[in-house]
């Protein structure tokens, strides 16, 4: 891919000097050296210095730079700059359903509030042994799927169940790393994290509408594991 | 203009939220201190989350070991330039910072017996340097990952107080040298803090960004290097730094050597596994720095892969599908992603790229940052702590061996905090007064910014420093390159001093923060030139033409004139020199040797 134009529409919000909002028409120049939609931005801020978004690994696995690309929220590190049509318009926006602190950058305090809120940490009330903990790793296995999650908040905040109660649903991040626990052979503490979660809103909030599955950059599975804390509760009342 | 100064106070202050600032604030708060976390970003996002291969320990779950073969692995893969205590003491506490994560809810891979997993890794070896062991503890190759998130979670148990997205400008000293804390930006506002602290722990990680082709994150910006050569501390051994032998050619990520672990090949234009011819015994498994060189000297010598000849390939594609799926599943999603190459079927296009940054500032191996004064050649800095990459202990000298940097985190990002819970202890109930100057550097450097007129680019300016880098102090070093590398270096300074920035707004104003790393790196960037330059010998990842291998320096090592620790200061762009440790906690001390695998 020699050079060419891409072109931009980038959502811009400064409160220092903007009263709202706008949509920025902004073009830059890529080389086949820019393969990501992330290069681009980094070339783009070379031209416009005020141009604020987050950034840090570029490889996919720190997920700072969730935002929301033609309409579909993914992490602009691992997004190709040549799946984008010719001739259309990139349109940027922040993560959508969270305030906006600057440009593409959000508040994800409602986001890191939901999953602390699940305990996120093992919890096991045995003496500690001298030697690690034994688990199968067949028991290991279960884990996969669930840990691997990088907290881009990309599911929750495509997931309109959050956009309507970010404060009462727990969202389908802070659900996978929920079930992340309770599937872990080493924790104990099983039904106090079904308790906390069985009420209207932390988990059944949840109407399966699979965005979250959709646009995680990972390839994870939340629905499927708010499915699996679902059975646990059927599965403990009777 | 920036002119007033918010104070708080705290018993501790870290700064850095990886691996070893997040152990470290595990052992404060959980005895009770009033710690702050200060990190540019939020916890789970700082560069530790990017290792993949493993930790090292000598847990002998797989085969035999011992923390004492480990030892020897890594006195001989620093080229004898690691200090033997440290390493020693590293070495002998692996076993138990590894099991403490375990306890917290790390999800290691098991064996069938239900231990933790473990992989061979490079210049890890079995019997003072016999034959390869596994001694990495590894959670598929997504290890850093699942211990940041690990000791994040463990974190939120201990209700660590986080300032998620400040960034740390400044170390406050006062006139008798003792550190009180530091100051920073709170990047949502633009407003301007001090950190008023007892103790002070560093744990800022590298500053892999100052070259062009680096594996490092865009964060990596030498921050702690900053802060401390501005404060007048010295930079230890900044000439030592890792290319590792597999980043995805052109885009730089990390592709773990725990591929080789698993069996990858590297291979040459015409198929041939040529490690075979450069390191007999390990093979793909020798130490980083062996297998970068090996490569370079293949690229050169016309044996490269693809068009233009300029990368070597790395081939799993004899490895069962079913391996690759369980043990390397993140290096095939990089593959694709960024190499466009699914690895069960292609090799991997791979070359040597910017990894990790031996030296650092000056510590002993509890953690406290140590510099030459009147008594000795390592005198404690009263309040003043660091741990991690941005640390030099030293415990991996010339070259660090593969799985040593999580180990190095985890064992002195827990000392540094443990070291910091006893001095605290001993500590009157009252802080220090604050000096008048408190934050004259810190207000002079921000208005300099805001008022310069007629300035140098920022962006333009990082990639001139980082062009040069990359040019004049790269996997090999000449003597001219390098002469040249320091007047350029010093003339890119000139203009880091005179950056511009067009954006003058408050909130969250990330033309500023770039504007400010980019003053840090340059400090990293000048100390590793004037260091290189300095430094007469081939040893561990400094390898120069005009020190070949002779038989007074085997390898072009140097012990009579150049088995000492550099440091370079700020003031002046003066070099100092100090010895090195060769004297171990409890056994002997590990012989100079050849080193070969």
């Amino acid at each position: 891919m020699a050079s060419r134009t891409l072109h931009f529409k980038i959502y811009r919000y400064d409160p220092d000097k903007d009263r709202k909002p706008y949509m920025q028409d902004i073009s830059v120049e890529v080389d086949e050296n820019d393969r990501k939609l992330l290069d681009a931005l980094v070339k783009l801020k070379a031209k416009d210095d005020s141009l604020a978004f987050r950034r840090s690994c570029r490889e996919g696995v720190c997920g700072s730079d969730a935002i929301n690309i033609n309409g579909k929220n993914g992490l602009a590190c691992l997004t190709d700059l040549s799946s984008f049509p010719e001739g259309k318009p990139i349109v940027l926006r922040p993560l959508p359903g969270l305030p906006v602190i600057r440009d593409l950058i959000v508040d994800m305090t409602q986001f890191f509030k939901q999953y602390h809120s699940i305990k996120p940490y093992l919890i096991n009330h045995d003496p500690p042994p001298e030697r690690e903990r034994l688990q199968s790793p067949k028991d290991r296995e279960e884990l996969d799927g669930l840990y691997e999650c990088i907290l881009c908040a990309c599911c929750s905040t495509s997931c309109p169940s959050f956009w309507w109660n970010p404060d009462k649903f727990v969202g389908p991040a802070g659900l996978l790393a929920a079930y992340r626990f309770i599937a872990d052979t080493r924790d104990q503490a099983t039904n106090e994290r079904l308790d906390d979660l069985e009420d209207p809103y932390r988990l059944f909030r949840c109407h399966t509408i699979m965005n979250c599955v959709d646009v995680c950059p990972k390839g994870l599975n939340p629905t499927r594991a708010i499915g699996k804390i679902k059975a646990l509760m059927v599965a403990r009342a009777i | 203009m920036f002119r007033t100064v918010t104070i708080r106070k705290f018993d501790a202050v870290i700064v850095g939220a990886g691996g070893a600032g997040l152990r470290a604030a595990i052992a404060l708060s959980e005895a009770g201190f009033k710690t702050a976390v200060l990190s540019k970003v939020f916890p789970t996002r700082s560069h530790t989350v990017a290792a993949q291969g493993g930790v090292a320990a000598s847990l002998g779950n797989a085969e035999e070991d011992h923390w004492h073969w480990h030892m020897y692995d890594t006195v001989k893969g620093s080229d004898w330039l690691g200090d033997q205590d440290a390493i020693e003491f590293m070495c002998r506490k692996a076993n138990e910072v590894v099991i403490e994560l375990e306890h917290w809810g790390m999800p290691f891979d098991r064996l069938d017996n239900g231990r933790i997993y473990q992989r061979p890794f490079g210049g890890h070896m079995a019997n003072f340097g016999e034959k390869p062991v596994r001694r990495s503890c590894a959670a598929a190759d997504r290890t850093g990952h699942a211990m940041l998130h690990a000791m994040y979670q463990r974190n939120v148990r201990a209700h660590t107080q986080f300032f998620v997205e400040w960034m740390a400008l400044d170390l406050i000293r006062d006139e008798e040298g003792e550190v009180l804390g530091v100051t920073a930006l709170e990047m949502e506002t633009g407003d301007i803090y001090a950190f008023h602290a007892k103790a002070t722990i560093f744990a800022t990680g590298g500053a892999g960004r100052i070259f062009a082709s680096s594996t490092n994150a865009f964060i990596n910006t030498g921050d702690g290097l900053g802060m401390a050569a501005r404060a007048g501390i010295p930079l230890e051994d900044m000439e030592f730094w890792q290319f590792h032998p597999t980043g995805v050619a052109g885009a730089g990520v990390l592709i773990t050597e725990g591929v080789r672990g698993e069996g990858g090949i590297l291979r040459n234009s015409l198929g041939e596994r040529f490690m075979e011819r450069y390191a007999p015994n390990a093979k793909d498994l020798a130490s980083r720095d062996v297998v970068a060189r090996a490569m370079v000297t293949e690229i050169n010598e016309g044996r490269g892969c693809g068009p233009h000849k300029d990368y070597v390939l790395l081939d799993i594609t004899h490895l069962p599908p079913e391996t690759i799926m369980k043990r390397l599943p993140g290096i095939r999603e990089i593959a694709i992603q960024f190499a466009g190459v699914d690895p069960i079927k292609e090799p991997i296009p791979v070359v040597p790229t910017c990894h990790y940054q031996m030296g650092g500032i000056p510590t002993n191996y509890l953690g406290q940052v140590v510099v030459p004064g009147k008594r000795s050649q390592n005198e404690v800095v009263p309040g003043f702590y660091a741990a991690g990459e941005c640390a030099c202990a030293s415990v991996h000298g010339a070259n660090r061996l593969g799985t040593n940097s999580l180990l190095d985190l985890l064992v002195f990002g827990k000392s540094a905090g443990e070291t910091a819970v006893e001095e605290l202890k001993k500590m009157p109930k009252a802080h220090k007064d604050l000096p008048k100057d408190a934050f004259e550097r810190t207000l002079a450097r921000l208005n300099r910014l805001e008022t310069q007129k007629d300035g140098a680019n920022v962006h333009e300016t990082r990639l001139l420093m980082q062009r040069t880098m990359q040019k004049h102090c790269g996997v090999f070093r000449f003597a001219h390159l390098l002469k040249e590398g320091v007047d350029k270096i010093l003339e890119v300074q000139k203009r880091v001093e005179q950056t511009e920035i067009r954006d003058k707004s408050k909130v969250f104003n990330t033309a500023r923060i770039e504007a400010l790393e980019l003053e840090n790196m340059i400090e990293a960037a000048v100390a590793t030139m004037v260091s290189a330059e300095a430094r007469k010998e081939s040893r561990g990842a400094h390898v120069r033409d005009d020190c070949p291998d002779t038989p007074e320096c085997p390898n072009g090592r140097d012990d009579v004139n150049w088995l000492k620790h550099t440091l370079w200061y700020k003031e002046g762009n003066r070099l100092d020199y100090k010895s090195v440790n060769l004297r171990p906690l409890t056994v002997e001390t590990i012989p100079l040797k050849k080193r070969a695998y």
